[in-house]
């Protein structure tokens, strides 16, 4: 592999600008469109140079919102996406590592049953039982909550399989160990397994809750409030105004508000987030 | 496999599995049950009676043009994204699998696209190609298209593919850059001393041991683009115009929720449940398989 190196490296370097520039454009023109007057881009003039509006478009979109389709203001609309990401991720760790542990470390009657119907989940996503998913927490007084955003989507097959994975090339020594300490299954749990998981839970963290802030399709059919209503559906009811002209640069910092946990989780913790993506596809 | 050294006890190991438990019956399976149910009813069109009709709602289903378009539609978006996304992913790998200066820092820009949102990327999209503003479309007039995608809907059905692939790009390329270091260098050296030009290194070599991702991010694909297309689609055509970007899943929650037809809507979401458990099963015999390579 000793051909002409020099230049193909120089291709290389080529591609991989423009595929970063084909992957970055779209944010780019969001970012500018979100410094610009309204009426310039309703226009169709927009210019691809950032505008002199960058503070005044932003305090409205954090604290005031849209002059015409909801009105909320989008700081609110964050914390709304915090709280919903932030629970199914600790929700679905923690319901997720103590199923693995009672599977692996117990011999229980039905205990292979309850890990298959855990384990068959994975084949019912959330988008084909909407109805009556919906229905169901309906019937819970659940709408328009916390809890009803989060705990339909709580369940994790995949979790609870890297888990009891893990579980298993765990040494039984450390368990023998900590019996001659002593030591019964919680405080096992708590003082050994727990602290050895750590990465795992890290890494899992980190999809998960990438995954919690990007859910549409049901907060979009459980959240009637304006209050509740998480960012990602902010930004469908403004694009839907009838009575005014979309305002596309609150739209915009809107999508850039969306974007910047998530993404910001991604480049800060790269190496947890590939190491989990790789596993929890496993 | 299992543990030699556990636990003796009667209620503990139940307490344990019962939050996940209880979660799965109400949310999964109670739900799944009733859309089985529901899709061998019939209401009527007050709601006041339902009435037991075996297969109907099913006949019906597939008696109707319009719902085998949308079957053929979501296959061909399917294809579309999967092909696009994953050629530009394996050139993009290709080229940062090299040992190149600054290669890490190509990684993360590369990465990104994976954390946002379907919406957002449908808002993105539609704005830089909207008919009037966008900052694309002028270059599509001078270049004398007449780019309406509000109004022509093959242009609309490229506009959900084109964004639906963007997003897409940077999940394949870190399964391709994992699949290519795990090709071991020494056979690629042979095949250089066996005088084979790069390109044809390329397609003897490594895209035959890179099959199996392929086909693996092949699966991933196709189902991301049934399921996760969803956010995308309704912030940027609502599935129009007429029912041109339509998918399965578009469709159930259309029927359902505007047209009402709840019996219609859960025998769809019966089909689409009997399709992702097909693409799982799939998926499955093959990760099986790679684990015992």
């Amino acid at each position: 592999m000793v051909e002409q190196e020099g230049f193909r490296r120089y291709v290389a370097h080529i591609v991989l600008w423009i595929g970063i520039a084909i992957v970055a454009f779209p944010v780019y023109v969001a970012i500018v469109a979100s410094t610009q007057d309204n009426a310039l881009i309703a226009n169709g003039q927009m210019s691809l140079l950032p505008g002199g509006h960058f503070f005044e478009v932003y305090y409205q979109t954090i604290f005031v919102g849209t002059s015409g389709s909801t009105r909320e203001p989008v700081g609110n609309m964050m914390l709304n996406s915090l709280v919903m990401a932030l629970l199914i991720a600790v929700g679905k760790i923690a319901i997720s590592i103590i199923s693995a542990y009672a599977i692996v470390y117990f011999r229980f009657p039905f205990r292979m049953p309850i890990f298959w119907i855990i384990f068959i989940t994975l084949m019912l996503p959330v988008e084909v039982r909407i109805y009556p998913t919906y229905k169901i927490v309906a019937d819970l007084h659940m709408l328009d909550s916390y809890a009803g955003l989060a705990l339909p989507l709580i369940a994790s097959a995949t979790a609870t399989l890297l888990f009891r994975q893990f579980f298993m090339t765990v040494p039984d020594e450390l368990l023998e160990a900590s019996r001659i300490d002593g030591a019964g299954p919680l405080r096992f749990f708590w003082d050994t397994l727990l602290p050895l998981s750590r990465t795992n839970m890290a890494a899992l963290f980190v999809i998960l809750f990438i995954l919690g802030w990007n859910q549409y399709l049901w907060p979009l059919l459980i959240t009637t409030r304006d209050d509740m209503q998480t960012i990602q559906i902010g930004i469908r009811k403004m694009m839907t105004t009838n009575d005014a002209l979309t305002e596309w640069p609150i739209v915009m910092a809107t999508a850039v508000l969306a974007m910047l946990p998530p993404v910001f989780v991604v480049v800060a913790m790269q190496k947890l987030f590939v190491r989990g993506l790789v596993e929890t596809e496993k | 496999m299992q543990k030699q050294a556990i636990f003796q006890s009667k209620l503990l190991p139940y307490a344990l599995v019962a939050p996940q438990l209880a979660i799965v019956l109400i949310f999964f399976y109670w739900p799944a049950v009733q859309a089985v149910i529901q899709s061998f009813l019939l209401q009527d069109a007050f709601g006041l009676s339902t009435s037991f009709v075996w297969f109907e709602n099913y006949v019906e289903l597939f008696g109707d043009p319009a719902y085998f378009e949308t079957i053929v539609r979501t296959f061909v978006f399917s294809f579309a994204i999967a092909a696009s996304s994953l050629s530009v992913a394996l050139l993009l790998a290709v080229m940062a699998d090299k040992p190149l200066r600054g290669g890490a820092v190509y990684r993360t820009l590369l990465i990104w696209p994976y954390a946002v949102a379907p919406p957002v990327v449908g808002v993105l999209w539609v704005f830089m190609l909207h008919p009037s503003l966008g900052v694309l479309s002028r270059y599509l007039r001078a270049a004398g298209i007449e780019w309406n995608p509000l109004l022509d809907g093959d242009q609309a059905a490229t506009l959900v593919i084109l964004a639906a692939a963007w997003k897409q790009i940077s999940y394949n390329f870190l399964f391709f850059l994992a699949g290519l270091a795990s090709i071991p260098k020494s056979v690629l050296e042979a095949a250089a001393i066996d005088g084979a030009r790069p390109m044809r290194r390329f397609w003897t070599v490594t895209f035959p041991l890179l099959s199996p991702t392929i086909f693996f991010l092949l699966v991933v694909n196709i189902v991301y683009a049934f399921f996760d297309t969803f956010g995308i689609i309704d912030t940027m055509t609502r599935g129009g115009p007429g029912t041109s970007t339509v998918t399965l899943v578009y469709k159930v929650y259309n029927d359902g929720l505007i047209g009402g037809n709840l019996g219609g809507s859960a025998a769809q979401s019966v089909i689409l449940m009997v399709m992702v458990i097909v693409l799982t099963g799939i998926q499955f015999r093959f990760v099986e398989r790679k684990v015992t390579y």
